[in-house]
């Protein structure tokens, strides 16, 4: 592979081939572990893992495959790299495992690993493939960060558990200042996410449909 | 019995599987583009749970579970395999699906071919994964009987049909509006999604029977 050609590979899934605001993969996820930085930032580092390996196995084992089994094949190598990270979550950040419950299982599930082993380790070269793969879970994670950036910071004026907006602003200590409520509850997560698209579709008017 | 009414409008209406959870968001973007479609992957989603998750249950209970393989043997009462479960879901959910698939072909034509095209997509839809998890998360501390876990089962299939039949009337509606370019497709769903989270909020907290 020419450098050029490794390098759009690496930048696509940042812009035009963004799995989460263009391609609609992998949202089950995205809004649910977005309250707060931290776990996004978990959830995000722990997508790339397992999209980076999954579609490096994938494409060693993409000849010996028989293509009628090969979804199962897919599930199973999914699961055991999500099982990894579970465990690895576990043993070394239980807090953060804790918050995001069911979602950390969910990866299984998440449409972007599918996606990718269909589209590109599938007929790829194991190290094009694994670039690919921890480039659209970098993609995937950037989005996540935005939005958990924005509702923790209006939320509850926070950012990563350290306090941003001073206590002394707040009502309750006199001051002039609340926190938003509504920010943290769930429908302020797909709104957010709109507005996302909206700006980003602003830029890219090659994306916007019909 | 008030328990199982409780569980089953809880999961319809408060922890509605695509508005309180995200789960199945995927398949509930792709497929909301008319009424019709809708109604057949709602309709297979609800069958597809009512399956998946008391086979889930039966395993969780009797293989998975810490000490549940006591019922075997004495010895094997000490065994852990909770390790197992997201390997052990995906699996029974696959071949679930795929089983649900060869039945339907061959005793119900008709509705084989109004659902045959969504049958694939549910193996990996988070919704179906999701219960299963969100099952194993509260039995025991919610979920005490096989009843429970029916009525969680059903009320999560009756309630993500019930938003994708939403959504779908709304942007067959909407294919007559002027909505901003950027906005178009994915950007207003999400958008509209969250204006329907907020109205699905005002159940928050209606307990039938005390």
């Amino acid at each position: 592979m020419s450098s050029n050609n490794g390098l759009k590979i690496f930048t696509t899934p940042f812009n035009s081939g963004n799995p989460i605001t263009v391609l609609v993969l992998g949202i089950c996820s995205a809004l649910a572990v977005t309250v707060k930085l931290q776990p996004a930032f978990v959830m995000a580092i722990s997508v790339t893992v397992v999209t980076g390996f999954s579609n490096l196995i994938i494409s060693f084992l993409r000849n010996t495959i028989p293509n009628s089994i090969r979804i199962i094949v897919q599930l199973l190598v999914i699961a055991t790299l999500v099982i990894l990270v579970n465990e690895v979550l576990k043993a070394y950040v239980y807090d953060v495992s804790k918050q995001l419950s069911v979602y950390v299982g969910l990866i299984i599930t998440n449409c972007i690993l599918m996606g990718r082993l269909e589209a590109f380790a599938l007929g790829n070269r194991p190290i094009p493939s694994f670039v690919d793969g921890i480039a659209n879970g970098m993609g995937y994670g950037i989005i996540l960060i935005i939005v958990a950036f924005f509702r923790e910071l209006l939320g509850s004026g926070t950012l990563f558990g350290i306090r941003i907006i001073p206590e002394s602003w707040y009502v309750a200590n006199g001051g002039f200042y609340l926190d938003n409520g509504l920010i943290i509850l769930p429908p302020m997560a797909l709104i957010m996410l709109g507005c996302i698209i909206w700006i980003h579709r602003s830029v890219n008017q090659d994306l916007q449909e019909k | 019995m008030e328990n199982f009414i409780n569980i089953f409008i809880q999961s319809i209406f408060i922890d509605n599987m695509i508005f309180a959870y995200f789960l199945g968001m995927c398949s509930y973007l792709a497929v909301s583009k008319s009424v019709k479609t809708a109604n057949g992957l709602g309709i297979a989603v609800t069958f597809v749970l009512l399956i998946t998750v008391p086979v889930n249950y039966l395993l969780n209970r009797f293989v998975l579970s810490e000490g549940s393989l006591a019922w075997a043997s004495q010895s094997l009462g000490g065994i852990d395999l909770n390790f197992l479960s997201f390997i052990v879901f995906i699996a029974v959910i696959a071949w679930i699906v795929q089983v649900v698939e060869m039945v339907v072909e061959k005793f119900a034509p008709a509705l084989y071919n109004q659902l045959g095209i969504f049958l694939p997509l549910i193996a990996v839809n988070c919704a179906i994964m999701g219960a299963s998890l969100f099952m194993q998360q509260r039995v025991g501390d919610v979920y005490h009987s096989f009843g429970d876990i029916l009525a969680f089962a059903s009320g999560s299939g009756i309630g993500w049909w019930l938003a994708i039949v939403g959504i779908a009337a709304i942007r067959e509606k909407m294919k007559y509006s002027n909505v901003p370019k950027p906005l178009r497709g994915l950007g207003i769903s999400f958008m509209v999604t969250g204006l329907m989270a907020i109205a699905f909020m005002s159940f928050m907290g209606i307990k039938l029977i005390n």
